[in-house]
């Protein structure tokens, strides 16, 4: 076995790698960029080193200095983790020139799996069942009826030369194609110069699932089971899970033998993926095969109990696989999110900056639920703009898919970030629809299901009233520690009335709630007036906890707690909302108060200070979003960057780049 | 006997009703509550105790001896907040619009002197339209009184003024010399002259919030402290200060129990300041991280930006933070920023409020306007404020304290107790490249030599060891543990005692 082994990669899987290395007392050397010295990845590996500017192609990217940086450590292999040089069929050959062993599989699997052509023949070869169609050129309508017709409807229309949807059609009887090629032909003919079209299988409502394996140096290769992945937004997958509830037992051997086989055929010796596309019929057809760790593997690791790092280093090291096909049983059932720093409100745009509070769910095992989060950051980090906007993978495991989603949904309420936006509200979202708990996927799912996207929601019913509640429980807490300040008056006790009139915005919601012992009962207040059944709430919750983490009725809820003026903005299950505790007469009076409309106090950009315009981020006629970067200003050779106050459309640009302006200078104008 | 006992709370019903239903409906159509009402929301439940709900004027021109309402425009008293005990008066607008004659200044005189005597801290609510001008001279004379009482009470209790409609003339003279003005946004306005009397003067065309609304004296003209969103929310957060303020110059801060430990360590602090010397990071996050449970209550946030005043605890107990905020002209020091925490430092100093400084200041801001402006005068404010100071003082030097701003923000030698510097602080007369082009004007054709003197003076004076070799900085300590150490700063200050020369009193750079 390796002595030290080098992770030429940064971020969560550098720290996923180097936890397995440790746990088999490998030593760790961590290679990091000018963006990353003070990264989670440096900190946890045994040695780090220094390998370039902040842009990739200028550090993680270059082989040379990960040899080198080899050599200067004496790392014997190489884990290249995902992303980066992982796929480069050049990197195992130059590190095996220099001596040193690449933790993935050889280059000609590399090889013969990179090229989308190759991989197709290559799984055909092998027996895989790839998408029926007919690649050849297609005369006239009537052969192409013929074509469909042995392929079966519905079916696609595709321009050779096409791409991006245009001259693709989908026919779906005899007519449909006959009229359907002439039309795409004519398309494919205008758009690219080439009237070229293929005909194939069109999957209604495909479902991405793909297959683990596993292989060694000695010609053994296993299957670890499926991970569907339907849930992407743009092809970027956003949740995954182990295993697929699609699949059945029968539907699962036949994918895992034909991915096997087809890793067979190429020699493949590490850890990799067969990916499928699948039909909600269970028919499925090869995409592609990844040679490398998936980001999603801890799903299969979870349901396996497999560490897929700690094989891949086995093998790598030449040792056989440990493992028979017959020992591999899947157990329970686990879900992963993806949490990017992307802003879901603003059309996920990426966020960048400093990460002021970074409290994930905590990691756990117990009761046979497992949380476990590969994070690749700690709080008081910088998500810079030169990488993935990844931050973290949040995976729960349990006995089953609804309570491995419930702990899912549990753990992202009380995962907190502050400081840069996020997708969590959006992950909790989507773990709460019901479309999702019930299993029917598509990767059209979030399309589908969020055609203008991700907005606010305002609570309602249940999770209004869960809300109402904690905030009451909350104010309460508050107000006891109010009543022991010093220097009160003797003999006089203040009055401290049970009922509570909560405000979710402008929402009321009446309650009375009591302590008892250390937790509180809540009941609601009906609109007759009569008081509906008690609530037990109970939390070990202090002012400045960012998460209240307890239970309702013996139910564990996690609810995200940051103060506002006056009450709290509590966020749940994707849902956020200011509450403020009014006594009744406070109420009374907030409904005398006025709703105001944001003043327009944003529609002039000034320059605050006598600068230099450094650079304008915006241009004429663009929407932007509170809070979205619109100029860059230096002053006392200081950059200060000067963000929207409120959503708007730029109308003017009154200053350009390396203007020097007087303070009260005009910078933007908003319509 | 019972029918006489029932006549009292007739009267009384009456008293409360003011300027009756009409006007009360009025006052609710504007998003604005009456003075009662008021009066219920800033004080705990059934504590209210009224003063001269029944005193009348005693006025009899133009016809207003027929126009008589039980409390006169004003309703005073005293009540508690959270057990503490607070004087107050609020102007009710439904009675003659608020206007003070020679009673209503009465009254409030009278709860003035209560308030004095039994050393708690008083509330002014606002909502008034000046003078009775019915009462000619007797109301100017009121005003006078009521002033003078303000100026009398200064230092000994804190004496809080909240604008929750118009204030004008005369009445806006009192709340100016309290310790701290509050607005209610888009509800409030103060001004001396109104847009009519500015109209026919100068001929400016003004509306009464351009002229001294919220937006103005919270931002602009640094009038008020802070600006709420409506009156519900203003006498909250009025609650909320009040329970950061000692009751009066001798009884001491006060306290609660914390749920923060004050051993709490914050690693994320460690990489608060910037690999790039300039490039800003915010200092609220510092402040955040350091005071118990993130609670801080923030003064003239919108104002001179460039420095962060406001309240906080450490172990329960109240404590006054001044910050330099690089985000916003990198922290430098202007006549603004000065007069704002020279104002704050005197108030923390007349209430015995410890003060802790964070220090990250490039200088004095230069320029014609600055100096025009009286910069000198305004930064004298703040280093006489410091320097005159006998609270306990913990100064936290975060990265730069360059030239006389490094003296001026709590500097040991101007009286502080403890001074403290992370690795990150450089302490010098200026920074590399300003120094570089004085000390070695001669090398200045040289981009090499120059280079190197820069490595030379950054390797020397830009960092806290020169200052700790010397003692002008007691320790170096690691970001993370800066809670924990000044706690135990403040905990081992508790006690200080320290006297000024006896004077009748210092004579401040105004």
């Amino acid at each position: 076995m390796f002595k030290r082994i080098l992770i030429a990669n940064r971020g969560e899987i550098a720290c996923r790698v180097i936890k397995t290395a440790r746990r088999m007392g490998i030593e760790t050397v961590a290679v990091y960029s000018e963006a990353d010295r003070d990264a989670l990845h440096v900190e946890m590996a045994n040695e780090a080193v220094l390998i370039g500017p902040p842009a990739a192609a200028e550090s993680y990217l270059v082989m040379d200095k990960i040899i080198e940086a080899c050599r200067k450590t004496g790392a014997e292999a190489v884990h290249p983790g995902y992303g980066f040089l992982s796929e480069r069929e050049a990197f195992p050959r130059a590190l095996a020139d220099a001596g040193i062993v690449f933790i993935g599989p050889n280059p000609g699997a590399i090889a013969a799996m990179g090229d989308k052509i190759e991989s197709k023949k290559a799984a055909a070869l092998a027996k895989v069942s790839t998408v029926p169609g007919f690649l050849g050129v297609i005369e006239d309508s009537k052969q192409a009826v013929k074509i469909a017709d042995e392929i079966g409807y519905p079916v696609m229309i595709k321009a050779s030369a096409g791409g991006g949807g245009k001259g693709m059609r989908i026919a779906r009887s005899k007519a449909e194609v006959a009229e359907g090629f002439d039309l795409a032909r004519a398309e494919a003919k205008a758009s690219f110069g080439d009237d070229r079209v293929f005909i194939e299988k069109f999957i209604v409502d495909p479902r991405h699932i793909e297959i683990q394996v596993l292989g060694d140096k000695h010609g053994n290769v296993i299957y670890l089971g499926e991970r569907e992945c339907s849930i992407q937004r743009r092809n970027q997958k956003v949740i995954e899970e182990a295993p697929s509830p699609l699949l059945d037992e029968t539907t699962r051997r036949l994918m895992g033998e034909q991915a096997v086989a087809l890793a067979k055929a190429v020699n493949y010796d590490s850890a990799g993926t067969v990916e499928f596309v699948a039909g909600q019929d269970k028919s499925f057809y090869f995409l592609e095969m990844n040679t490398r760790l998936q980001v999603e593997h801890p799903v299969t690791e979870l349901v396996t109990g497999i560490d897929l790092v700690e094989q891949m280093i086995r093998v790598a090291a030449g040792e056989e696989l440990a493992i028979k096909q017959e020992d591999v049983q899947l157990s329970g059932w686990a879900v992963e999110s993806r949490v990017y720093a992307e802003d879901p409100f603003r059309n996920f745009l990426p966020s960048i900056g400093r990460l002021v509070k970074y409290r994930p769910a905590k990691e756990s095992c117990q009761d046979g639920i497992t949380v476990r989060n590969d994070t690749g950051v700690q709080e008081g980090g910088e998500i810079s703009m030169f990488y993935d906007p990844m931050i973290a993978k949040l995976i729960t495991h349990a006995p089953s898919r609804a309570a491995a989603i419930e702990a899912q949904t549990h753990a992202l309420d009380g995962f907190y970030v502050d400081g840069i936006r996020h997708n969590i509200p959006f992950l909790s979202a989507l773990m709460t629809h019901p479309r999702w708990r019930e299993g029917n996927l598509s990767t059209g799912f979030i399309a589908e299901e969020f055609p203008k996207g991700f907005s606010a929601r305002v609570p309602e019913g249940e999770i209004a009233r869960r809300i109402a509640a904690v905030g009451a429980a909350i104010d309460r807490v508050l107000g006891e520690r109010k009543r022991q300040i010093s220097g009160q008056m003797i003999g006089r006790a203040v009055i401290r009335e049970r009922r509570r009139c909560v405000w979710l915005e402008r929402t009321e919601i009446p309650l009375d709630v009591i302590r008892e012992g250390e937790g509180f009962v809540v009941r609601f207040a009906n609109p007759d007036g009569s008081l509906g059944q008690p609530h037990l709430l109970q939390s070990a919750w202090v002012p400045g906890d960012p998460v209240w983490e307890g239970t309702i009725d013996g139910r564990p809820i996690a609810v995200q707690v940051r103060p506002i003026p006056n009450g709290v903005r509590l966020a749940h299950h994707g849902y956020e909302v200011a509450v403020n505790v009014f006594t009744q007469r406070e109420a009374s009076a907030a409904r005398w108060m006025k709703e105001v409309n944001k003043a327009d106090t944003g529609k002039k950009v000034l320059c605050p200070m006598p600068g230099l315009i450094v650079s304008i981020a915006v241009e004429e006629g663009q929407e932007v979003k509170a809070g979205e970067t619109l100029a860059i200003v230096e002053a006392m050779k200081m950059q200060n960057v000067l963000r929207a106050e409120n959503d708007g459309v730029v109308k003017k640009i009154h200053a350009a780049a390396g203007a020097t302006l007087p303070v009260d200078a005009l910078i933007i104008e908003f319509a | 006997m019972k029918h006489i006992l029932e006549s009292l709370e007739a009267r009384r019903t009456a008293a409360r009703l003011g300027g009756g239903e009409k006007r009360i409906d009025a006052q609710h159509e504007r998003g604005r509550l009456t003075a009662r009402e008021r009066i219920e929301l800033l004080l705990d439940k059934g504590s209210f105790e009224e003063f001269d709900m029944f005193v009348e004027h005693r006025s009899v021109e133009f016809g207003m001896a027929k126009n008589k309402i039980p409390g006169d425009g004003v309703v005073t008293g005293w009540g508690t907040v959270n057990g503490r005990k607070v004087f107050l008066f609020a102007k009710d607008f439904t009675v003659f619009g608020g206007s003070l004659s020679e009673t209503h200044a009465q009254k409030i005189c009278k709860i003035q002197d209560m308030a004095l005597k039994a050393r708690a801290p008083i509330i002014g609510l606002y909502d008034a339209g000046g003078a009775r001008i019915q009462e000619g001279v007797a109301a100017l004379a009121g005003y006078s009184y009521v002033f003078r009482r303000v100026v009398q009470a200064s230092g000994v209790i804190p004496q809080i003024s909240v604008i929750m409609g118009p204030c004008a003339g005369g009445d806006v003279y009192a709340p100016a010399m309290t310790d701290f003005i509050f607005m209610v946004k888009n509800t409030s306005y103060m001004f001396v002259t109104g847009p009519d009397v500015v109209k026919t003067v100068t001929n400016e065309v003004v509306t009464p919030e351009e002229l001294g609304g919220a937006s103005v004296h919270a931002t602009k003209s640094s009038i008020a402290d802070g600006a709420f969103e409506n009156d519900v929310e203003t006498l909250l957060q009025m609650r909320r200060l009040l329970d950061f303020l000692p009751a009066n110059s001798t009884e001491g801060v006060p306290e609660w129990p914390s749920f923060d430990d004050i051993e709490r360590v914050d690693y994320s602090l460690d990489s608060l300041i910037p690999e790039n010397p300039n490039k800003p990071y915010d200092m609220k996050e510092l402040i955040l991280k350091v005071v118990d449970e993130g609670d801080f209550f923030e003064l003239s946030e919108a104002f001179a930006k460039n420095i962060i005043t406001g309240f906080g605890r450490i172990a329960g107990r109240t404590v006054g933070f001044v910050a330099n905020q690089p985000m916003v002209l990198a922290g430098v020091l202007d006549s603004d920023a000065s007069r704002k925490a020279a104002r704050f430092v005197r108030f923390c100093d007349s209430f015995n409020i410890p003060i802790v400084t964070f220090v990250d200041v490039p200088g004095f801001l230069p320029g014609t306007a600055q100096e025009y402006g009286g910069l000198i005068k305004h930064g004298a404010k703040l280093l006489f404020a410091y320097s005159q100071c006998t609270v306990p003082l913990v100064t936290i030097i975060t990265r730069k304290a360059f030239g006389g701003a490094f003296d001026v923000m709590a500097s040991k030698e101007i009286g502080a107790d403890m001074n403290y510097a992370w690795p990150t602080a450089q302490i010098a007369v200026m920074g590399a490249k300003g120094a570089v082009e004085i000390i070695f004007r001669k090398d200045m054709d040289d981009p090499d030599k120059i280079a190197a003197r820069t490595k030379e003076y950054e390797d020397r004076f830009l960092s806290p060891f020169i200052a700790a070799e010397r003692g002008y900085i007691d320790d170096v300590i690691m970001p993370h543990s800066t809670r924990r150490r000044i706690a135990r700063a403040l905990a081992m200050l508790r006690d200080k005692k320290m006297e000024l020369p006896v004077k009748k009193h210092d004579n401040i750079p105004m």
